[in-house]
């Protein structure tokens, strides 16, 4: 077993005692709650007559099924109004705060939570959604959570858990242009499996990682679940302490920031902690990722060749036979190339301001393909703003991108965007499962903002490297 | 097409949790690695503030097509509807964390989820329903759902409590992760009830870290 680790450190402090089954009653110091998986675990409190046990730690905004054009009440969509209002009732009743749209603060929950500084070292953060790992990136302990277990967090606070092994993985070097921390996370996923992580949370750490800003970092955490790992972390260092700094929780209280920051700083796996298990990535050898099958862990670099399904181990090739059957692609073949319908630069994995300024660099002063339906979606209302005032919606909307309002929007297709038919994605999403972004014949690829941007412009997957050689030729 | 769509029965987690020592009931296989939540239940059934009535939309996707014919799938074949024992290969149930996926299954008419592996999530939500998620090697699974296509009246009895499993005239052993098998055998898998009784310890855990400030805890009454 671990020792010393962050995660054993930040059990160990909200461990409240071991029940009967040999789980761990553990305290949750951030529930987070949006409008899909919630209101079936306040139907069951409410069969229960119970009440919402720590309200002021709770916090609600509603991301899955908001539309991200016209949000105007009532929504279009009836069953998105009846979550809507469900969401808007309980937690009025449980005295929750809520950041809906009107209030500037709404976004994804995963963006949202860091924003607002609610997000912080050392806090177990559960939420009904598995994408929750993407608050392990300033060193917590974030799970996603079904609904059954929301209804503890509400009755009592808690969630019943078992602890799991800590594997570290070390991404060493500097990753080259072009090459970001979604390409990061898709190498990992790709070598460990999608399963390869069941048993572990993963620590990620390394120069790579750890010169990454924490928009980086909550990218590659946020995929964690995709790797089959129950949560990711990596430890707080001085880059998560200026973020944090400059958040709206603290701006304004210093001295709560000073009070805090020990505790931050002592929840740091110590340097001689034990692990159970570690693995090296070589940042120097990435490129730019993109995904030709229809789980996360079918990826490949751009210039790499589709694998063929007997060249895999024995347990891939049937899924990787089906996927190269439902994408339409050829083993042999590398992905660029691959024609795309639409481009989508969203979801709680990629649409963060740096997301979407690296995003514009690459459009400014081109064109979106004229077959290509392109959406940028920012993650919150606050990435919205700042994105309008740097001028990168401009720069999105003069080159043909849609800019809407922020939301889940295509990343599963809740609300009204979504594939139609089998239309190919390049998406910045987390995953490319069938049926996934709205259609059950759509085609997902899975790769870096940039990356989308590239695809975006070409109208196919596109190295993005090669794009700036092109600019750099024209110029 | 729902065999039990009213969330009652042994896997009713509204109530106080039975026993769950074993489960039997004629298998139905559903084959392939890697099979994820949003194929389970797609994402637009969750447009839903109850799980009531997931059951006829298991696997919907896999089941009919654009014009709601019905397409090749062990969930539409009748010689299987009153099945009970899913027999899945590895990394079932990844993806998404929606406990619908495992409430559709349920309410569908499953009671218990035989395979190579699960994906965490995806188990500790079947638990929460007192659906035990049991594994066997590749082999052994195959052997079952072989046996299962062969003889779907067949009786498969999977013992929780001994870790053993049962199918006409054979006898395997099964992997239940301790902490389920517990909870399960000894009724405990309402892990609300559990904790609330727990209330005092869990004030003094808040009170102990420092983030957690005497605003944030509600009025001592309990």
């Amino acid at each position: 077993m671990s020792e010393g680790t962050l995660y054993d450190k930040v059990w160990d402090r909200h461990k409240v005692t071991t029940l009967p089954t040999g789980q761990d009653q553990l305290f949750v110091g951030l529930h987070l709650i949006h409008e899909v998986t919630s209101p079936q675990a306040f139907g069951m409190l409410r069969e229960r007559e119970m009440e919402v046990a720590y309200p002021k730690l709770t916090y609600a905004t509603v991301d899955h099924i908001v539309p991200t054009a016209d949000q105007s009440r009532p929504y279009g969509d009836d069953a998105a109004e009846r979550m809507m209002s469900e969401l808007e009732e309980n937690v009025r009743d449980a005295g929750i705060e809520f950041a809906d749209p009107s209030t500037g603060d709404q976004g994804i929950v995963h963006v949202v939570g860091p924003e607002q500084g609610l997000t912080q070292p050392g806090k177990t953060i559960v939420c009904g959604d598995s994408h929750t790992s993407t608050h392990g990136a300033f060193g917590a302990l974030a799970f996603g959570i079904g609904t059954s277990q929301i209804r503890d967090v509400l009755a009592t606070g808690c969630v019943a858990m078992e602890k799991s092994d800590v594997r570290r993985i070390e991404v060493t070097g500097e990753l080259g242009d072009g090459v970001e921390a979604k390409d990061v996370i898709l190498q990992i996923i790709r070598k460990l499996g999608t399963d390869g992580g069941v048993g572990y949370v993963y620590e990620y750490g390394g120069d790579a990682v750890e010169s990454l800003g924490m928009e980086g970092r909550m990218s590659i955490c946020n995929m964690s679940i995709e790797g089959g790992a129950r949560a990711g972390y990596v430890n707080p260092d001085e880059t998560t302490f200026e973020w944090l700094g400059d958040t709206e929780a603290f701006r304004d209280d210093p001295d709560e920031f000073e009070r805090l920051k020990p505790y931050w700083e002592s929840v740091a796996s110590d340097g001689d902690a034990e692990y159970d298990d570690v693995v090296t990535i070589d940042g120097d050898a990435l490129e730019p990722m993109v995904t030709w099958g229809t789980t996360p862990g079918q990826g490949v670099g751009i210039s790499e060749p589709i694998p063929a399904p007997e060249d895999l181990p024995a347990d891939k090739q049937d899924t990787a036979r089906r996927a190269q059957d439902h994408m339409r692609v050829e083993p042999g073949e590398t992905m660029q190339g691959y024609q795309v319908d639409v481009a989508f630069l969203g979801s709680c994995t990629n649409a963060r301001l740096p997301d979407l300024r690296r995003g514009a660099q690459v459009v400014r002063g081109r064109e979106v393909h004229e077959d290509v339906r392109a959406l940028v979606v920012p993650g919150s209302q606050h990435v919205q703003r700042a994105a309008e005032e740097e001028g990168l919606a401009d720069t999105f909307r003069e080159a043909g991108f849609e800019w809407r309002n922020a939301g889940c929007s295509m990343c599963l297709g809740m609300n009204e965007d979504q594939l139609e038919g089998d239309e190919a994605s390049a998406s910045s999403s987390n995953r490319n499962f069938v049926g996934r972004q709205g259609s059950k014949d759509g085609r997902t690829v899975l790769m870096s903002p940039v990356m989308v941007a590239a695809a975006a412009v070409r109208g196919e997957v596109t190295d993005v490297r090669d794009l700036e050689t092109l600019e750099e030729a024209e110029a | 097409m729902s065999s039990n769509d009213d969330g009652t029965g042994s896997a009713d987690a509204d109530g106080p949790a039975e026993t769950v020592e074993y489960v039997s009931g004629t298998g139905v296989p559903v084959r392939g690695n890697d099979i994820d939540t949003d194929q389970i239940i797609p994402a637009r059934y969750l447009k839903a503030v109850t799980f009531e009535g997931l059951g006829q939309f298991a696997f919907f996707d896999l089941r009919y097509d654009d014009e709601d014919n019905e397409k090749e799938h062990p969930f539409n074949e009748d010689r299987f509807r009153d099945a009970s024992v899913l027999v899945a290969n590895a990394n079932f149930g990844c993806g998404s964390s929606r406990e619908h996926a495992p409430q559709a299954l349920m309410r569908w008419g499953i009671d218990a989820v035989v395979g190579e592996s699960f994906a965490e999530i995806f188990a500790g939500n079947c638990l929460a329903l007192g659906v035990p998620t049991v594994t066997a090697d590749h082999e052994s699974i195959n052997a079952l759902q072989q046996w299962v296509d062969d003889n779907p009246d067949g009786e498969i009895d999977v013992d929780v409590a001994a870790e053993t499993l049962r199918y006409g005239d054979n006898e395997m052993s099964v992997s239940v992760d301790e902490a389920q098998r517990r909870a399960l055998v000894e009724g405990e898998w309402d892990t609300t009830a559990l904790m609330k009784a727990n209330a005092g310890a869990v004030r003094e855990t808040a009170g102990s870290l420092p983030y957690v400030t005497d605003d944030h805890l509600p009025e001592a009454s309990d």
